[in-house]
């Protein structure tokens, strides 16, 4: 592989190449070949270094390590998924990680940066500071490879909720169940959860009770259907919480709040629900 | 879409050697013909390429068996583990109930083994010792894991209503914590 694309091409090719290559071909029409020599002269090179959870399930017998890749940030976009995709373009194509939409939608790319859960999409590179990035698969998860965690209890767990309108009653106009806007306006703040699972796997109380704790995002969604006011199945639902682990196992650690990238408020959804148990 | 891109790959590729080379100028097809060598990549696993669903299932499981859990107490920040307010809240209750625990067993075995416990014995052996001694000493086991599992109950109680879950909330209440904890088991610790 690195005999085939040799170092130089690659960095060149991404910089220097691209821009030499490329303005000569839009002004030669017009111009002298001589422009070529009037390139600008490259920039001081910012560079940072990336460390990153690496473990291959083909050689299970080989312990986790960390792997440095050092980048220039010129070349760079500016969120960590900008750096992470180029290392995996340029340096290593084997470093494997979630991505998808590079917006913070689809929560794909969660993962532990720098100690603290978030979506490498939404994180700027902390271009600043000179001391390495750190870059973990979300904490006490079962690795999959790299910063791939299994999510697959996870997903069970929200399928556990039933995250859907259950009701008898057929709408008033055959049509829609309508809502009031202030009905509408308590699912604010709920309905934006996109399940990157960072809040859940930064409790220490789901670290420790993972297959009976629902975790802080299941919970968040369990509290969006408990919410809604088309809903009719509230007393069933809030049956299901009613022991001691789907939802007393949270201690208001509030690391959840702390690190939803998407700035929504499990702890908030938690105490809503704990209190709704109480009111019934 | 594809042309282009086989033609700006290729273009990155030549132009490098020598500035002075126009790649426009080069046929196409000619170039293209470097692109299996740089787009080539190693296979991203080494188990065989064409699978059925049962020999996906069995090493599905096999993986499963042998996957580490990722790193999670020694890698989080410390300010929401190690110095958590929970976690803190449980280690000060425990100090709390663990000094109570080891004065009550001492009171029960020392007409036993002769240990004078008794509140006038021990308030004298206190004043007996250095003025900093007897403060650490009472701030360590009693003043501070008391003041702040106070304030850190009283902070619950705050919770348990639904008050102050918003993030500028929740700092400011972990500050006012921590330091009116310490203030107040320096106070309890050495004032009195």
């Amino acid at each position: 592989m690195s005999a085939l694309r040799t170092s130089s091409s690659r960095v060149l090719g991404a910089s220097f190449g691209a821009r030499a290559a490329m303005l000569p071909t839009r002004a030669a029409f017009t111009r002298s070949m001589a422009t070529v020599s009037e390139t600008p002269a490259e920039p001081e090179p910012r560079l940072k270094t990336f460390q990153i959870y690496r473990w291959n399930p083909d050689t299970p017998s080989e312990k986790p390590r960390m792997q440095s890749y050092t980048i220039d940030l010129n070349k760079t976009g500016p969120m960590i998924l900008d750096a992470i995709i180029r290392i995996k373009n340029e340096q290593d194509p084997t470093l494997t990680f979630r991505r998808s939409c590079r917006e913070g939608i689809c929560g794909s790319c969660a993962m532990n940066i720098n100690g603290q859960n978030t979506l490498a999409c939404l994180c700027r590179i902390p271009a600043e500071s000179s001391a390495d990035v750190k870059i973990y698969p979300l904490p006490h998860t079962y690795v999959v490879k790299d910063l791939v965690p299994d999510l697959t209890y996870f997903y069970k767990q929200y399928k556990s909720i039933k995250p859907y309108l259950q009701r008898d009653t057929p709408a008033e106009d055959g049509k829609e169940y309508r809502q009031s806007k202030e009905d509408r306006k308590k699912l604010d703040g709920l309905y934006e959860c996109i399940l990157c699972a960072c809040c859940s796997t930064s409790c220490p109380s789901y670290w420790w009770n993972s297959e009976e704790y629902l975790g802080p995002a299941i919970l968040l969604q369990s509290y969006r259907w408990l919410a809604d006011s088309r809903d009719e199945r509230t007393a069933e639902r809030k049956l299901n919480l009613e022991n001691n682990m789907s939802l007393y196992r949270c201690h208001t650690i509030l690391n959840c709040t702390k690190a939803c990238p998407k700035g929504l408020n499990p702890g908030k959804a938690i105490a809503n629900i704990k209190l709704a148990m109480n009111s019934s | 879409m594809i042309a282009q891109r086989v033609g700006l790959a290729a273009m990155r590729g030549v132009a490098k050697p020598n500035g002075l080379f126009v790649a426009q100028n080069l046929p196409k097809l000619a170039l293209a013909a470097r692109l299996p060598a740089q787009q080539f990549r190693a296979a991203a696993t080494t188990s065989k390429v064409n699978l059925t669903p049962a020999e996906g299932q069995d090493i599905l499981a096999k993986q499963r068996l042998a996957r580490p859990i990722s790193p999670h107490l020694g890698i989080y920040k410390l300010s929401q583990v190690w110095f958590s307010s929970s976690a803190w809240t449980r280690i000060t209750g425990c100090v709390l109930s663990g000094t109570a625990y080891a004065y009550f067993a001492t009171y029960l075995v020392a007409p036993l083994v002769g240990f004078h416990v008794e509140s006038a014995s021990l308030a004298a052996g206190l004043a007996s010792l250095p003025f900093l001694v007897k403060g650490l000493l009472k701030f360590t086991l009693l003043a501070f894991p008391f003041s702040y599992h106070f304030v850190n109950g009283v902070r619950h109680l705050v919770f348990d209503i639904g008050k102050g879950y918003t993030k500028p909330q929740i700092r400011r209440a972990e500050q006012f914590a921590w330091s009116a904890s310490i203030l107040a088991g320096l106070f309890l610790a050495f004032g009195l």
